[in-house]
């Protein structure tokens, strides 16, 4: 193989007084110049010269068992910490592996960057040893990806890539890297203002826009705030609350909205869609106004959107214009940050009232039932939600996998902290909680991180234990046990007829396997044992496991079903109890 | 559901065609007609489009076309008071007894022009409107068309305002 060492550009700053570098420690040089520090990946042959050299620099790389942990682990530390996550995978096979990740991450606005090895140039398109054209893979489901063709362009790039990934609407943002420019000599640019004509998210709205919709709210009777990922991203939970309590508007919460407004406020109607609350979907019903702010009227949230609040305008505040009128109709669109637009709000917005319509949604309030043990005896899942959220006070990091444990968890675990819920909502991905529980873990060191999955979901990704235990990462993973794939199970019984079709799914055990994986685990499968369990793994810094052996056909409820109104709720049945 | 004729700018780089044209395919869109070729602007590639969807949806369109970063700017030409036109090559099939024939009608008819001329068939070149060159397909189709290419339609608006991009901004 031909490769090209030749320095490639004259030396333009002091940093460069070594002489010509490495490609790949260039590389390195950029990604800590961007303040990059943690790492996960996973060797291979197109990224050997990068792993030659990370050791030279103060980066940990986290060797994950599976590239699509990485990418998910990367996703969990962004969302985390509001950073960006870096995973590393090599060419072909170690890039598509990384493709469920960056799904994951764009249908979620996460900011990731996913650096990729390339065969060399000269046999690029020759379908040579682990070549895959990942950027062509990738084109849907990034915000942008690129390939960097010469070591003059690993500096704009590798800065392009974070800048992007993290600004405007955030999002996955592949690299791919030839192995020859990993090992061409050149200079690392300095940081330069960027080029991009086709890229200027508007982050201050119009004016004029918030003017018209403080005129609506005004004007509204029964308004309803909808309040989504957006706020989090935008750091606007101080805003979101003095701009609620001034005009005495409820809030309801989309699934990636949690804890953008603390569950314990009292005008906090917690989640609403599919499985939320009976009264948050009540109100939206009823609203005469829904101001969604940093959300994307999701087919989750609004079931058929030509009944979804059927009375109520809509104002629609978001980063991404092509979210706005995409679903609803939409009266007032307001382009722009999330945090920008509520303090512009507040700058235009006397106090208000609405005594009447906040007492109406009150009444209609029932709790989520948490009882121990259901009519047959067997532990409920429900109970071991609420047990969680006492013994951890409401403070632990939960990060869920999907299914219905996601969902009784964001029913029953009211979080009150901003980015202490981290889930895939978007592409609902079965197997993203264990590994982005470790992203969690190692981007927020001092946390207690509860790690929430199905006996289906952990079953995916269940390999990155390893991983978990290698790191000490402070996990405790509580798989939620019921022997079947649960949600996929519950729309088999009310809309096919209980024909359990390929759902029963059997488990190893997971006591035996976490000892396998030198993780301490337990089983718990009676109520009076759960405080128990959660405290003794509290107990000690480090992994852990708990199966929590539950009722196996114990439904998600209340449930509007999909591409239905509120109209068709279904409620717990009486005679379930 | 209408036509929409949109013009849109782009960066001249790899891959950038292969954004939009994806784009189209996964959001379920369907281009009627895409012609592609260099701007006033160097460096800056013009592409016309012609999709067909009621407004709302173009205008989903359209706002996820600006999404892709080297997209500089869309303009939705269709109510503009427009030039169209379109190229066509058109090989048909011509024997001593329809040659003149064929040769009348197009180049009275459609002032097309005849770019080759072999024993047993003609080249038309043919530039007008997709109208135009539909009716002259119509009329000579009898005579057996052996091959036809066409580039795709480009558009401008009449009058002097014209689809401009600004100065390229520097942010960050």
């Amino acid at each position: 193989m031909a490769v090209e060492t030749r320095p490639t550009s004259p030396p333009t700053t002091a940093e460069t007084h070594a002489g010509p570098q490495l490609g790949a420690r260039l590389i390195c040089q950029a990604l800590v110049r961007e303040g990059v520090d943690l790492i996960f990946g996973y060797p291979g042959g197109a990224v050997i010269p990068l792993y030659d050299v990370l050791p030279e620099f103060p980066i940990h790389h986290v060797l994950v068992r599976h590239e699509q942990g990485a990418a998910h682990a990367a996703d969990g530390y962004a969302r985390a910490t509001g950073k960006v996550g870096v995973c590393l995978a090599t060419s072909g096979p170690g890039a598509t592996n990384l493709v469920t990740g960056i799904a994951t991450a764009m249908m979620d606005s996460v900011p990731i960057v996913a650096i990729t090895g390339q065969v060399p140039q000269n046999v690029i398109g020759m379908d040579a040893f682990q070549e895959t054209d990942i950027t062509g893979i990738t084109i849907p489901i990034t915000k942008y990806n690129m390939v960097i063709r010469s070591v003059e362009e690993i500096g704009p790039a590798i800065q392009k890539a974070f800048y992007l990934a993290r600004s405007g609407r955030p999002g996955p943002v592949l690299v791919d890297i030839p192995k020859d420019v990993q090992l061409a000599k050149g200079y690392l640019a300095p940081p330069q203002p960027l080029n991009l004509p086709g890229y200027k998210p508007t982050i201050v709205p119009h004016r004029r826009q918030i003017r018209k919709a403080a005129e609506l709210i005004r004007q509204s009777e029964r308004p309803l705030i909808l309040a989504g990922h957006g706020i989090l991203i935008s750091g606007a939970t101080s805003e979101l609350i003095a701009f609620a309590e001034r005009t005495q508007i409820p809030v309801g919460l989309t699934l990636l909205g949690i804890g953008g407004f603390p569950a314990s406020h009292p005008l906090c109607l917690g989640m609403v869609g599919m499985h939320g609350y009976a009264h948050a979907n009540r109100a939206i019903h009823e609203a005469d106004l829904i101001i969604g702010i940093g959300m994307r009227f999701d087919d989750r949230v609004t079931g058929r959107p030509s009944e979804f609040a059927p009375h109520a305008k809509i104002i629609h505040i978001d980063i991404d214009p092509a979210e706005i009128g995409k679903v609803l109709k939409t009266e007032v669109p307001v382009v722009g940050d999330a945090r920008e637009a509520l303090k512009l709000l507040l700058e235009e917005l006397e106090p208000l009232r609405h005594d009447e319509w906040l007492e109406q949604i009150r009444s209609w309030y029932r709790p989520i039932r948490t009882e121990p043990s259901g009519p047959n005896g067997a532990l409920q899942p429900q109970y071991v939600m609420a047990r969680l959220h006492a013994r951890t006070e409401g403070r632990a990091l939960v990060v869920t996998d999907v299914g219905q444990h996601q969902m009784w968890a964001a029913q029953i675990y009211r979080c009150d902290y901003p980015n202490q819920w981290i889930t895939s909502g978007g592409l609902g991905t079965m197997g993203f909680a264990v590994p982005a529980a470790m992203g969690v873990a190692l981007g927020r060191p001092e946390a207690e991180v509860w790690c929430v999955v199905g006996d289906g979901g952990v079953q995916m990704t269940l390999h990155e234990f390893a991983t978990i235990v290698d790191e000490g990462c402070n996990v405790k993973v509580a798989i939620i046990n019921n022997g079947y794939l649960g949600m996929v199970r519950q729309w088999q019984q009310l809309f096919h007829n209980r024909n359990y079709s390929e759902t029963p799914i059997s488990s190893p055990d997971y006591v035996l396997l976490g000892q396998a994986y030198r993780m301490p685990a337990r089983r718990v499968t009676r109520p009076a044992e759960v405080d128990e369990a959660i405290t003794w793994a509290q107990s000690f810094r480090g992994p852990a496991l708990i199966e929590f052996v539950v009722n196996q056909e114990e439904n998600v409820y209340p449930m509007i079903p999909s591409g239905g109104s509120f109209r068709e709720m279904i409620d717990e049945p009486e005679g379930e109890w | 559901m209408r036509s929409h004729t949109l013009v849109v700018l782009v960066e001249d780089k790899p891959g950038v065609m292969n954004r939009i044209v994806s784009l189209f395919r996964q959001r379920g869109f369907n281009i009627d007609s895409i012609a592609v070729g260099p701007s006033e602007t160097s460096g800056l590639s013009r592409i016309t489009l012609v999709a067909k969807g009621d407004d709302q949806k173009i205008e989903q369109l359209v706002k996820q076309l600006y999404k892709i970063l080297e997209v500089i700017k869309i303009q939705d030409v269709t109510d503009e008071n427009l030039i169209q036109r379109e190229l066509a090559l058109v090989k048909v099939t011509a024997t001593e007894r329809t040659r003149s024939d064929i040769m009348r009608l197009v180049t009275d008819v459609y002032r097309a022009r005849i770019v080759d001329a072999a024993p047993d068939s003609l080249i038309i070149e043919v530039t007008g409107p997709s109208e135009k060159i539909e009716s002259l397909l119509t009329m000579i189709r009898p005579y057996g068309i052996k091959e036809v290419a066409r580039t795709g339609v480009v558009a401008m608006a009449r009058g002097s305002r014209a689809v401009m991009v600004k100065e390229p901004q520097v942010v960050a």
